[in-house]
C-alpha cells in the first residue's frame, strides 16, 4: 500500500490523570482509534473523523479531540484538507466519497435575511391567547370554487343550499409546516427510521422513506409516510405505493445534483435486501436518469402511472435539486399533474456523494425558492402545485424565511439526525456510524434507543412549531397561509442589489 | 369461464382504467376480461393485483401497460407502446407484435414476451429477489442499451429474422449489469458491450436453462415444432456481469 504523506486531521488525547482504563472508548469507537496496551490507552488518530462518540461517553471526561494544527506550513490556498484530498487520490486513483452536506463556506442567505416585525402598522398578536393557524395543506388547490345550489325543504320551507361542485385534489394535511425529508433505509438504520416515524406521527406530520423501500415494521405508520420512487425503483410495488399517504418521485438531490444513488454492497444486509428486493451484498444502483423519463411529458406519464396505481387518491411530489434553471423545471412540473415540487438546496445532506459534488454543485435553496415562486406566479400556475423547500434548514427561522420566500412547507433531514445524536462528522458513507444512525451493523444500530430518539425529534419539531407561532404573532399574522410568499416580512442585510432582486426582498431600512 | 367485455372506443385512459377497476371489484370471480377497440390508452392493468385473470387487449395499448401489475396475464393482439411491464411485480404480458422503448423497465418479477422487435433500453434495470425472477423474451431484434444496469432475471433475444451465424446490431449492451443474464441468438462482439458486461461460454447448462422459455414462447405465439427446435439448437451469446459490485473500485475506501 502507498503510505500517506499528510499527518492526521485530528489529534486525540487521553488524559492519563483522568483515565480509569475502563476501555469503554475501545468499544465505542467503531473506527478503531483506541486500543489498550498495558496500563495505557493507545490512540490511532489517523482513523478519527471527530464523530465524538468517545468523548461524549467517556465516564471520566478524559478524551479530547482537537484539530491537528501542527501539520506543516500554514497556507491559505493549500489547506490541510486540500492537501489531504490530493494525497488520498494520488494513492488510490479513485473518486473521493463523503457524507452529509456541503462543507464549504458559501454565503448562507438565510443569515443575511432578517424578519421584519410590525409593531403598530400590523399590531402583534399574542399566540398564547389567540389561535395561530399552522395547518398546512400540501397539494393542488383549485383555481376557483364552484357551487351547485339545490333546493331543499326544511320545516316546510324551501331553502337553497350550496354544494361544492369543484373537485378538490387530494392534499396532505399537516399540523405543522415541518416534515422530515427522504433518507433511505439502507443509508440509515432501521432504528433511526422507527424513531422518526414515531416522531412525525406524534407531531401530525410526515416523513419520507427515501428510495430504499418501506420496512414492514413501519407499515403501521403509513398515514404519516411519503414513499419515494427513484430511478432504481427499489422496493417499489403496488403494495408499497399504497402504504404511504403520498408518493415522491426523486429526480435529483441537493447534495449531488445530476448523479444517481449508489448504496454499496456492504450496506445491503439481509433486511435491507428484503426491503429493496435485491440480492444481499450486491450494489444498489440508481442511475442518474429515470430511464423512462426523457422529457416533461415522460415525467407526466410516470406521475399519472403512479396515480393510476393508487387510483388517484394520493398526491404525487417531484423532488429536484436546486440548479440554475430550477424555475423553468418547476414550472414544467406544475403543468404535469404533480401536486408538489420539492426543491433540495445544495446544503442538503446525503449518505454518500462524491466529495466534489457535495461541495461544488448546486445552488442555495433560498434563491431557488424565490425564483420558483416568482415563476409559478407569473405563469398563473402557483395554485397547481405546492413548494417544499429542503436542504440546509437549521432552525425555525429558516423555516419561517423559507415560507415567506414562497414555500408551502419544508423538509428537514440533518436537523432530525442531529436531534437523534448525529454529530455531522460526514462519514455516513462508510456504514460505520458510531451513533447507530447511518449504519446497518447490528451492534451499532442498537446504540440508538428508538423511544429516546423519537422523543428528541418530536421535541425539536414541537419547539420549532412554537417558535413559528411566536414569529407569526410578532409579524401580526395569525395564519401560516398569510405568510406564504409574503416577502414584505423579510429584509436583506449585507446583500447586493442583484441578490436582493433575485430573492425578491427589500433592503433593511426600506 | 366467466368472461366480460369492455368497449374502449372513444374512452379516455382514466375512464377506461377506472372502468377496469370497477369491473374487477364487482366481479371477484372474473377469469377473462376482453378490451375491444383499444387505441393508445395508457396504464392498462396498472397496479392490478389478481391471479387467474386474463386481460385480452384488442388494439394498440399506450405506454406503461401492466405497470406495477401483480398476477394477471395480459395478451395484446397488436403492437404495444413504450415500457410494457414497467416495474411489474408478477404476471405475464404477451405481445403479438412489437413494443416500444424500455420494454420491461425495472421489472422485478413475472414475464414479458414480445413476438416482434423492442425499442431502446429494453430490460433496463430488471432485478430479482429470491423467488421473484423477471423474464423478458424478445422474438425479433432489440435496439441499443439492452439490459442496462440489469440486476437480475433473464433476457432472451431470438433475432428470428436472422441466422444464428450473423452478427447482431445493437450497442452498449448491458452497461452497468451487476446481476442476471442475457442470451442473444447470433454473434455479439465484445465491442458491442457496455462497461461491466462480459461474454461467457454458452454451455449445455445454459441450453437447459433457456429451453423452457423457448417452448413457452413458441406455444404462446403458435410457432411450429420445427422453429422451436431451430431456436433450441441455435448458437447464443451469453452476456453476464463481471461482478455484482461493478463500481466498487471507482471510490476510494480511504477514510477522510
Ligand atoms: S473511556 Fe475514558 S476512562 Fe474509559 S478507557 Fe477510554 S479514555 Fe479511559
Ligand atoms: S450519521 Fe453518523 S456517520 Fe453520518 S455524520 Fe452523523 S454521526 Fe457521522
Amino acid at each position: 500500500m502507498i503510505p500517506s504523506t499528510v499527518p492526521p486531521k485530528y489529534k486525540v488525547f487521553v488524559d492519563p490523570e483522568r483515565c480509569m482504563l475502563c476501555e469503554r472508548c475501545t468499544t465505542e469507537c467503531s473506527w478503531g482509534v483506541y486500543r489498550r496496551q498495558g496500563n495505557k490507552i493507545l490512540t490511532y488518530p489517523n482513523r478519527c473523523g471527530a464523530c465524538l462518540r468517545c468523548a461524549s461517553l467517556c465516564p471520566r471526561d478524559a478524551i479530547t479531540v482537537t484539530l491537528n494544527q501542527s501539520c506543516g506550513r500554514e497556507h491559505p490556498v493549500w489547506t490541510p484538507e486540500v492537501k489531504q484530498d490530493v494525497v488520498t487520490q494520488a494513492k488510490s486513483g479513485c473518486i473521493l466519497l463523503s457524507g452529509m452536506g456541503n462543507a464549504k463556506e458559501y454565503p448562507i442567505y438565510f443569515d443575511k435575511i432578517v424578519l421584519d416585525a410590525c409593531q403598530v402598522t400590523n399590531p402583534s398578536i399574542d399566540p398564547l391567547r389567540e389561535p395561530m393557524e399552522l395547518r398546512t395543506y400540501v397539494g393542488k388547490k383549485p383555481e376557483k370554487l364552484e357551487f351547485d345550489y339545490v333546493e331543499e325543504e326544511i320545516d316546510g320551507k324551501k331553502v337553497k343550499k350550496a354544494k361544492l361542485k369543484t373537485k378538490i385534489a387530494p392534499n396532505l394535511k399537516l399540523d405543522t409546516p415541518i416534515m422530515i425529508g427522504h433518507m433511505s433505509y439502507g443509508a440509515l438504520s432501521l432504528n433511526s427510521h422507527k424513531a422518526m416515524a414515531k416522531a412525525v406521527k406524534e407531531c401530525g406530520t410526515f416523513m419520507g422513506t427515501g428510495e430504499g423501500g418501506l420496512h414492514r415494521d413501519l407499515y403501521g405508520y403509513s398515514d404519516n409516510i411519503i414513499t419515494q420512487v427513484a430511478s432504481g425503483r427499489f422496493g417499489v410495488n403496488s403494495e408499497y405505493l399504497n402504504k404511504g399517504a403520498a408518493i415522491e418521485i426523486k429526480i435529483g438531490q441537493g447534495a449531488k445534483p445530476g448523479i444517481g444513488g449508489h448504496l454499496p454492497g456492504e450496506k445491503v444486509s439481509a433486511e435491507v435486501s428484503m426491503t429493496r428486493m435485491i440480492p444481499q451484498g450486491s450494489d444498489a444502483i440508481s442511475p442518474a436518469p429515470h430511464h423512462d423519463i426523457y422529457s416533461i411529458e415522460d415525467l407526466a406519464q410516470l406521475i399519472r402511472s403512479l396515480k393510476e396505481a393508487t387510483r388517484w387518491k394520493m398526491p404525487v411530489f417531484v423532488k429536484i435539486s436546486a440548479v440554475h434553471n430550477v424555475s423553468a423545471i418547476a414550472n414544467g412540473i406544475a403543468t404535469s399533474d404533480a401536486d408538489a415540487v420539492v426543491i433540495d438546496g445544495f446544503k442538503g445532506g446525503t449518505g454518500a456523494a462524491p466529495k466534489v459534488f457535495r461541495d461544488n454543485v448546486g445552488i442555495p435553496i433560498e434563491v431557488a425558492i424565490a425564483a420558483v415562486d416568482d415563476r409559478l406566479r407569473e405563469q398563473g400556475n402557483r395554485h397547481k402545485i405546492s413548494i417544499i423547500a429542503s436542504g440546509g434548514i437549521r432552525n425555525s427561522a429558516d423555516v419561517f424565511k423559507s415560507i415567506a420566500l414562497g414555500a408551502d412547507a419544508v423538509y428537514i433531514g440533518t436537523a432530525a439526525m442531529v436531534a437523534m445524536g448525529c454529530t455531522v462528522c460526514g462519514r455516513c458513507y462508510t456504514g460505520q456510524c458510531a451513533w447507530g444512525i447511518a449504519t446497518q451493523k447490528p451492534e451499532l444500530v442498537k446504540r440508538l434507543e428508538v423511544d429516546d430518539a423519537a422523543r428528541r425529534v418530536a421535541n425539536l419539531i414541537h419547539a420549532w412549531t412554537h417558535e413559528i407561532q411566536e414569529l407569526l404573532g410578532a409579524a401580526g399574522i395569525n395564519s401560516i397561509e398569510s405568510l406564504r410568499g409574503n416577502r414584505d416580512r423579510l429584509r436583506g442585510v449585507g446583500l447586493s442589489e442583484i441578490e436582493l432582486n433575485t430573492l425578491g426582498i427589500k433592503q433593511a431600512g426600506m | 369461464m366467466k368472461e366480460l367485455k369492455i368497449d374502449a372506443k372513444d374512452m379516455d385512459y382514466r375512464e377506461l382504467n377506472e372502468k377496469i377497476h370497477e369491473v374487477l371489484d364487482e366481479n371477484k370471480d372474473l377469469e377473462k376480461l376482453v378490451l375491444e377497440n383499444v387505441l393508445g390508452q395508457r396504464f392498462i392493468g396498472n397496479g392490478v393485483s389478481r391471479k387467474d385473470l386474463t386481460i385480452i387487449v384488442n388494439g394498440v395499448p399506450g405506454g406503461d401497460l401492466g405497470m406495477f401489475m401483480k398476477g394477471p396475464k395480459v395478451v395484446v393482439n397488436g403492437n404495444a407502446d413504450h415500457a410494457p411491464g414497467n416495474t411489474m411485480d408478477e404476471g405475464f404480458v404477451v405481445i403479438h407484435g412489437s413494443s416500444g422503448d424500455v420494454t420491461g423497465h425495472s421489472m422485478r418479477g413475472g414475464k414479458v414476451y414480445v413476438q416482434g422487435n423492442v425499442g431502446y433500453r429494453s430490460g433496463i434495470h430488471m432485478k430479482e429477489y429470491k423467488y421473484k425472477f423477471p423474464v423478458l423474451v424478445i422474438g425479433g431484434a432489440a435496439k441499443d442499451f439492452l439490459g442496462e444496469y440489469m440486476a437480475g432475471g433473464i433476457i432472451l433475444n431470438f433475432n428470428m429474422d436472422k441466422e444464428d451465424t450473423e452478427n447482431i446490431e445493437g450497442r452498449m449492451i448491458a452497461t452497468g449489469i451487476h446481476g442476471g443474464v442475457i442470451y442473444i441468438r447470433g454473434i455479439v462482439e465484445s465491442s458491442q458491450l457496455g462497461i461491466a458486461a462480459d461474454i461467457k461460454d454458452f454451455t449445455e447448462e445454459d441450453i437447459e436453462k433457456i429451453t423452457p422459455y423457448i417452448e413457452e414462447f413458441c406455444a404462446e405465439f403458435g410457432y411450429s415444432n420445427e422453429i422451436k427446435e431451430k431456436l433450441i439448437n441455435s448458437k447464443y451469446t451469453k452476456i453476464a456481469p463481471i461482478s455484482s459490485r461493478p463500481f466498487q473500485k471507482l471510490y476510494t475506501p480511504d477514510l477522510r
